[in-house]
């Protein structure tokens, strides 16, 4: 087999500088310290890490930028980061503190233009469009089948979800990281409908999240949903499945992975 | 004590490569930031890391005169080039509507075909490619010591290097197709993968790299 390895993305909700939200590894001594939980998911195979700053306040928001200089001095794999990003100069401060990407979700709905302007002056390679998206009440002909939300989930946009995706591309994002608030927090698996969807209306690969609640889920996210990359928090954080046995499954079902 | 500078030009985010760089040096060389010309020409090696638009790197190489110095040191010291490190050493690439490179090497930076297709497969496969790829070293290199062949390292790009001759490859790597993944040549080692990113391969081609005296 030889080509390019699906990847697993493991997720830490950070506030004022702590992973918060329940990471609860037995063997590990400060479950909130972000450098030692990067660490453990490097060690156990993680392809890259995605940071995603919930502080509900802005003064608070400079700490993040520590912890990204804290982690990426030590965890050689890629970062990215995401959570209340809204300017040209919050992307500057967090790739210069080690971020390799960084994820804008409710700003680019704002501003579509920041992604382009972004995109230019950063590269693709390094901006992330990510897209909460909710199967819609009354679907009927012409109404979007997936719309996207912003502010965590709770702000309908009436903007249909792929044409979002394709336009986000058109500007210049390197990838999509989309999330299905229906499915977010459930376990019951991605929705595959809709990350299909997306997957196979652009051209940048599609990071698939919400939802995920046993290590099939993870193969069906691939082989469904045709997810290039797969993200995925409390499975990994209560210590229920390690990354390796994640790609290790992935294997068995005969996908692509980095073990 | 032996001094390595990592070009600076202005544009990308070279925390990274300087922080790995210190990992694997463990205090025995110093990491040198600098985007002047006389620092390159002192230095005992240098590393040429990059991301984003190859117009942009060449605009500001040019602008800082490092192309001059760059065109001085390369024979001459270790080496050492990362993405568009590598791409800038090409004549010219097809990314941003045609640019030129430094020309040290024959040949182009193509475009990553639309339309590819995975072995096998229906699938279209995206464009950047990103993510950890298998690498295939072409012969043996002082650089490639305690990395086994297929070994995966990350990659994101769009464009990659077809140089014109074929015995400046040092690896290769797939995706859809085949194309050159480094390429080597007396003290020049260049990379399209970020050995900076990729963990535990990565580290130890940065450190082959730091102990390397420059002969292939």
């Amino acid at each position: 087999m030889m080509g390019l390895a699906k990847r697993i993305i493991p997720c830490l909700d950070v506030e004022a500088g702590r992973v918060v939200k329940g990471v609860k590894f037995v063997d590990i001594r400060d479950a909130g310290d972000p450098v030692e939980t990067a660490r453990r998911y490097d060690q156990q195979g993680a392809d890259e890490i995605a940071f995603l700053d919930i502080t509900a306040s802005r003064d608070a928001r400079d700490t993040l930028a520590h912890v990204v200089e804290a982690v990426a001095a030590q965890v050689f794999i890629p970062l990215t980061v995401g959570g209340g990003i809204r300017s040209i100069e919050d992307i500057r401060r967090l790739l210069n503190a080690g971020a390799d990407k960084v994820s804008i979700n409710t700003a680019a709905v704002r501003d579509p233009e920041l992604v382009r302007q972004a995109s230019d002056r950063f590269g693709s390679q390094c901006i992330v469009v990510a897209i909460d998206a909710r199967a819609s009440a009354a679907a009927s002909e012409g109404s979007p089948r997936w719309e996207v939300f912003t502010h965590g989930g709770r702000k309908a946009t009436g903007i249909d979800a792929r044409a979002w995706a394709a336009k986000m591309e058109q500007l210049g994002a390197g990838e999509i990281l989309l999330t299905s608030m229906d499915r977010d927090g459930t376990r019951d698996g991605f929705d595959l409908a809709l990350t299909r969807e997306i997957a196979e209306a652009v051209g940048i690969p599609v990071i698939a999240s919400g939802g995920v609640g046993n290590l099939d889920h993870l193969v069906d996210g691939v082989c469904i949903g045709k997810a290039d990359a797969l993200l995925a928090a409390s499975i990994f954080h209560f210590g229920l499945y390690t990354v390796r046995a994640a790609k290790e499954r992935m294997r068995e079902a005969g996908i692509e992975v980095r073990l | 004590m032996q001094t390595v500078v990592v070009l600076d030009y202005g544009m990308s985010n070279l925390r990274s490569v300087a922080k790995a760089l210190e990992y694997v040096s463990e205090g025995r060389h110093r990491v040198l930031v600098s985007g002047r010309p006389d620092d390159l020409v002192r230095a005992n090696r240098i590393v040429f890391p990059g991301q984003g638009a190859i117009g942009d790197c060449m605009e500001h190489i040019t602008a800082m005169g490092l192309d001059r110095a760059l065109r001085e040191v390369l024979p001459a010291k270790p080496f050492l080039g990362i993405c568009l490190g590598l791409q800038s050493l090409m004549e010219w690439s097809e990314e941003g509507g045609g640019t030129p490179g430094l020309g040290v090497y024959p040949g182009q930076v193509v475009r990553f075909p639309r339309e590819l297709h995975a072995p096998a497969s229906e699938d279209i496969l995206k464009v950047p490619h990103m993510g950890w790829n298998q690498v295939w070293p072409a012969g043996p290199h002082p650089l490639w010591a305690g990395i086994a062949p297929g070994q995966r390292f990350y990659f994101v790009h769009s464009y990659f290097v077809a140089p014109k001759d074929e015995e400046l490859n040092a690896a290769y790597t797939e995706y859809g197709v085949r194309f050159t993944s480094a390429l080597a040549r007396g003290p020049v080692f260049a990379v399209q993968f970020h050995p900076e990113k990729s963990q535990q391969p990565g580290l130890r081609l940065l450190k082959n790299f730091l102990h390397w005296d420059g002969n292939a």
